[in-house]
């Protein structure tokens, strides 16, 4: 619970920020909610050897929406996400922990942090959204099925930031959460993110589901997806879709749950995410 | 052993102001939620050392070498000590259960360990230095070779033949074998037409308090001072004295705001010892806080217990014979007390009922994991569990209405004597039944069951009607030539009013956030004719008032508020000699009526308790003989326990796709005797049920294969928060004890000891239906899902959550549903 010794800048710039990340090195750090990083310093599971804060950095806060797609700045804490009016972001946000864990962390960094756990990965998958990540040599854009790469891995390079977050509106789709966890504001054991868009048939002329806590890292159910997409939205349509939510993920047996336990919840989860986004759609 | 008689002790009618049985606001309160407590943490003295300790990272090992001079040549370091450094010490950590003709393996346990480690944790050496996080990192640096040895942590397989042994000088894992019984318990089995038998696996728990412990330890002029996160500082004065081989009138301990305790602190931990030894061999302040992690491995857990319980029965109901054997993890070294534990369970192995023969066979086991002990409600929580769902399952059996079965065994006649030789003091277990039913219209919620079922919803009700033992204790029984322990279980206090009338009264007991501070000063304002602003409470402090006994066992009020209303009354008594000298009356005709010591009968003549002060402490015209001031002492020692009692219910709701159990409703009706303060009751009573459910639902301290503690955080270690609990619809009985003068029996730890049996129960209830008729706890969504599984026939793979088991294959390590910690080399 102490951990080891380290410095600590807090730039007022990006350009700063992103200088000081270079100068530190493999062990420099971005601080943003510090709700993933500080319990793992505490825990001297990580020793950054200096932390770069990104509070003062002008800019990093706040959600704009642009020719259909909402612009996250990173700082924007889950609070803000939870109550921005974003449909499924702002109803997976509202699930992360508790209050006061919702006014410290933000988007970027969770993620940036990439925990196959966190709610956010698999919602931003879910939506084929993308983040703009800034470093030394300029700005680039990660597609969200290319930011995760491994257990708390990602695509970012240690001298990058990310400063925002782009969601496609997804107006007119349906959308579901359904979050699985031992206690009410827990991690999830396992999370079922969908969004449904119907033809005007009623139909399901398109289809995504996130998957959280399924594997090293969020997954999309994508052989549910293809058994649902052109297909009726009508429950057993559905319940014959969720039964291939399991198809080709790999998740991590743990204290609470067997591989084959994490299976079935995500079967029944995607059922009900399902059921809840054609409702809405 | 000695069991007490009833003595019935005269009511006293309170005199006063009528605050007793007021629900005032606690008076503790602004101080605790506006962060003006002090805590130990929160002091510091000048030249004060920080400690850091080098736990083991192994559960079963001999130590090669340590190695400390990386450590000693860290910036800031003053010392590092090892086990060898050690050897001045008097005694090793004492336990004072050692009961008459009974054999317990009691092994040398060292606030440092000595060649060899027994548990993941155990201290190896300690790093003391200037600054707080310099000594975290310098420990680091301390290098121990460990060269390990074969790890059990099932206490069943400990027990077997070729199981790796923990402490080579007994030859064996068992702590000790003793038994509680009487009646014909062979016959009551032989005579029953049905018998029930279960396996009840009632898992390990921490106390998770949220002050961690902390311990500043200070050596001046010969004289030790320790302020110490402790429910038990009078108690930890006597083990100090004896460890460091010095008296006790040079030792000081203090428990300053103790922030949560449930039993985990009803402790003297090595480290208490430690700081003092490295305060005197260093001539300086030493302070030592917990850390999460180390609060989670090393303050000590309780329960786990496997229970292998049975009921015999007639065909009508008829109750025969309970007999029970517990296997107790005792861990691998033991603290205070801890094989004593069990004892508590065979206390009230008959639970409410009429049972005539009665059994408990108790075996202490050595795990390679850490110590358990008391934590609350220690051993009847147990009981209640086993003995609960066992009725239910008898019930089932017999095709009979649970609560009918039990309704035809109540125990209905108080004082009732039970064959283990126990004596209920007084009750109406039909009475809380009753308000209990009322409160929840069982035929109602019969029909919406049914409704919901067809609609695929499954909820189930639990029942939990129980009787537990507290008030520890009258010392006859539980002392050296009763159950064994070494020491006695009076409480003192001393009630002293000052010359303005005002009044400070110091208690034996050491209150760490029940609310003595209000509720002991509503008995003295009553006593006394003043306000209870105008009393004060002084505890937690060895060099303040008469040596005391602490605060455990549901025996604050009952032992030392009893104690409290005795002096009380004491001073009432001299008041009304003053008074009656003063206005030439007899001291019989004075009567306290509304704040005033008024003559019977005349009203208009009467003095107020500051006049009464004034006379004591100007003592120029007072009663023949009569000695200066007002001032006194009591030492209660009880004649018996208090048994308090009462019916929960429990309304859950199961998610038959996924497991996850919701409870929807939870009604507790409690019998403590009169009520002091119904609000400190219903905290008590509200804390006690979520600290059950916590144990019902979510929390389980697991150990791997490896004897790692898998559990070492808040994330793993599942404490259930407000989001997590319903609601509580609570009352009350009154059934006063004649133990006592003011009729009362505790509190602290009833709801605990109730809870757990009706929240699984209501589980039972819900899944009876798909054929499931038993469920350890925790119902975690797996094990619930499981069960459903089996009992259709589909299986659910492996079903274990208990100690011990391999976690598979695991995603970075984590060990829950909590964050991924990152592989080896931190977090990228
Ligand atoms: C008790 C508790 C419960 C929680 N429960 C949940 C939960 O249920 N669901 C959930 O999803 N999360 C949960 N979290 C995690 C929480 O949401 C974190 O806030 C979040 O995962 C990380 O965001 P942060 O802003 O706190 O990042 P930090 O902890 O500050 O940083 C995390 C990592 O990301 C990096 N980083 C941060 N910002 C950037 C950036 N802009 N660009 C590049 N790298 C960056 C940091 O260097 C660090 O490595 C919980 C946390 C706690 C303490």
């Amino acid at each position: 619970m102490i951990p080891v010794g380290f410095d600590y800048v807090a730039p007022q710039s990006l350009e700063d920020a992103i200088g000081a990340l270079a100068e530190g090195g493999e062990e420099a750090k971005l601080l943003a909610g510090g709700h993933s990083l500080l319990p793992l310093m505490k825990l001297r599971l990580a020793a950054p050897t200096l932390l770069v804060d990104l509070r003062r950095v002008p800019g990093l806060t706040g959600i704009e929406r642009q020719n259909g797609v909402f612009r996250i700045r990173a700082m924007t804490t889950h609070h803000q996400v939870a109550t921005g009016g974003l449909g499924l972001a702002s109803e997976a946000a509202a699930t992360i922990a508790d209050q006061q864990v919702r006014n410290r962390g933000t988007i970027g960094g969770s993620l940036a942090h990439g925990d196959t756990a966190a709610d956010m990965p698999a919602v931003l998958l879910a939506y084929e959204g993308d983040v703009a990540a800034r470093g030394p040599s300029g700005e680039r854009t990660i597609p969200a099925a290319e930011l995760f790469e491994d257990y708390l891995t990602t695509a970012l390079a240690p001298d990058e930031v990310l400063t925002e977050v782009r969601l496609p509106s997804m107006d007119g789709y349906g959308f579901g959460y359904q979050k699985f966890n031992r206690r009410r504001e827990d991690w999830a054991m396992v999370g079922a993110c969908a969004l449904v868009k119907k033809a005007p048939d009623g139909s399901c002329e398109d289809v995504r589901i996130g998957l959280t806590h399924m594997g090293s890292i969020p997954l999309r159910a994508s052989a549910a997806e293809d058994a649902l997409r052109g297909r009726g939205l009508d429950s057993d349509a559905i319940a014959g879709a969720a039964e291939q939510a399991a198809e080709g993920t790999g998740p991590p047996g743990d204290l609470n749950a067997t591989p084959e336990y994490k299976r079935h919840l995500a079967r029944v989860l995607c059922r009900r995410a399902l059921e809840e986004a054609a409702g809405r759609a | 052993m000695g069991v007490p008689g009833v003595e019935a002790a005269e009511r006293a009618e309170p005199g006063g102001n009528g605050y007793v049985g007021r629900s005032l606001k606690r008076k503790e309160d602004p101080r605790l939620i506006t962060g003006r407590a002090a805590y130990v943490d929160d002091m510091t003295l000048p030249r004060m050392l920080y400690a850091a300790i080098v736990r083991s990272p192994e559960a079963h090992a001999r130590i090669v070498s340590i190695d400390t001079t990386a450590a000693r040549e860290q910036p800031g370091v003053e010392a590092v000590f090892t086990g060898e450094d050690l050897t001045d010490l008097a005694a090793p950590c004492p336990m004072v259960w050692s009961p008459p003709g009974v054999e317990v393996h009691v092994p040398d346990h060292w606030p440092l360990a000595r060649d060899k480690v027994g548990y993941v944790g155990q201290p190896v050496a300690v790093v003391l230095g200037h600054d707080k996080y310099g000594v975290v990192d310098a420990a680091e640096q301390v290098i121990v070779e460990y060269d390990p040895l074969p790890v059990v942590v099932d206490p069943e397989s400990a027990l077997e033949e070729g199981a790796p042994i923990i402490h080579d000088e007994f030859g064996t894992n068992k702590v000790f074998e003793w038994s509680l019984s009487g009646g014909d318990v062979e016959g009551a089995f032989r005579d029953a037409d049905v018998v029930i038998e279960r396996r009840v696996v009632n898992h390990r728990t921490a106390g998770a308090a949220i002050e961690p412990r902390g311990v500043l330890a200070e050596w001046r002029h010969g004289k030790l001072t320790l302020w110490t996160s402790t429910q038990i500082p009078h108690i930890c004065r006597v083990i100090l004295s004896i460890q460091l081989g010095l008296d006790e009138h040079n030792i000081r301990v203090v428990a300053p705001d103790v922030g949560g305790g449930f039993g985990s602190k009803l402790q003297v931990y090595g480290e208490e010892v430690l700081a003092c030894w490295c305060a005197r061999k260093l001539g300086r302040p030493v302070k030592w806080t917990a850390t999460r992690s180390e609060e989670m491995a090393t303050t000590h857990h309780g329960r786990d217990q496997i229970d292998y319980v049975r009921i015999g029965a007639k065909r009508d109901g008829t109750v025969t014979g309970i007999h029970a054997k517990i296997i107790q993890d005792c861990g691998a070294y033991h603290l205070i007390e801890g094989p004593v534990i069990p004892t508590f369970s065979a206390c009230v192995m008959g639970g409410c009922y009429k049972f005539d023969a009665i059994q408990t066979d108790i075996v202490g086991v050595f795990t390679n994991k850490f110590t358990t002990d008391a934590i609350r409600g220690a051993g009847r929580p147990e009981a209640t569990h086993m003995i609960e769902l066992t009725m239910d399952e008898l019930a089932a059996e017999l095709d009979m209405d649970p609560l009918e079965l039990r309704r035809k065994n109540f125990i209905d006649e108080f004082p009732s004597e039970r064959p283990h030789g126990f004596i209920y003091d007084s009750g109406d277990y039909h009475g809380t039944l009753d308000r209990c039913l009322e409160m929840l219209d069982l035929e109602a919620f019969r029909r919406e069951q049914a409704e919901l079922r067809e609609r695929g919803i499954y909820r189930g009700v639990g029942f939990s009607t129980y009787v537990e033992i507290c008030g520890l204790g009258p010392s006859r029984a539980l002392g050296p030539e009763g159950w064994g322990m070494q020491g006695g279980y009076f409480e003192s206090a001393h009630v002293r009013v000052h010359p303005t009338g005002s009044i400070t009264v110091y208690t034996g007991t050491s209150p760490h956030g029940q609310g003595h501070e209000t509720g002991f000063a509503q008995i003295v304002a009553d006593r006394l004719g003043v306000t209870p602003d105008a009393v004060d409470l002084i505890y937690g402090d060895t060099h303040t008032g008469p040596f005391g006994k602490n605060t455990y066992g549901s025996r604050s009020l009952a032992v030392g508020g009893e104690a409290i209303a005795r002096a009380a009354e004491k001073v009432q008594d001299k008041a009304k000699r003053i008074v009656a000298h003063q206005l030439e009356a007899a001291p019989e005709d004075i009567e306290l009526v509304g704040g005033r010591f008024q003559v019977r009968g005349s009203p208009d003549k009467a003095m107020t308790l500051a006049q009464v002060a004034g006379e004591a402490y100007i003592p120029a015209d007072l009663p023949e003989g009569m000695e200066a001031g007002l001032d006194e002492t009591c030492f209660y020692d009880p004649s018996n326990f208090v048994w308090p009692f009462g019916a929960h219910a429990c309304i859950s709701e199961v998610d038959v796709e996924t497991g996850r159990v919701d409870v929807v409703r939870y009604i507790a009706v409690d019998d403590c005797g009169p009520a002091i303060n119904p609000l400190l009751i219903d905290g008590q009573i509200h804390g006690g049920i979520v600290h059950a459910l916590g144990q019902a639902l979510y929390e389980q301290v697991v150990y791997d294969a490896d004897g790692q503690l898998v559990t070492g955080t808040l994330v793993d270690y599942a404490l259930p928060s407000a989001a997590d609990v319903p609601n509580f619809d609570t009352d009350r009985t009154e059934t006063p004890t004649p133990t006592n003068t003011l009729g009362v029996k505790g509190v602290g730890e009833a709801a605990t000891i109730a809870c757990s049996p009706a929240v699984v129960g209501s589980v039972l209830d819900a899944l009876r239906p798909l054929g499931v008729t038993e469920l350890n706890m925790p119902l975690t969504p797996m094990r619930v899902w499981q069960a459903i599984q089996e009992a259709e026939g589909r299986g659910g793979g492996p079903a274990e959550t208990e100690q011990g088991r391999e976690l598979g294959e695991q995603g970075g390590g984590a060990a829950g549903s909590g964050p991924t910690a990152p592989p080896e080399g931190g977090a990228s």
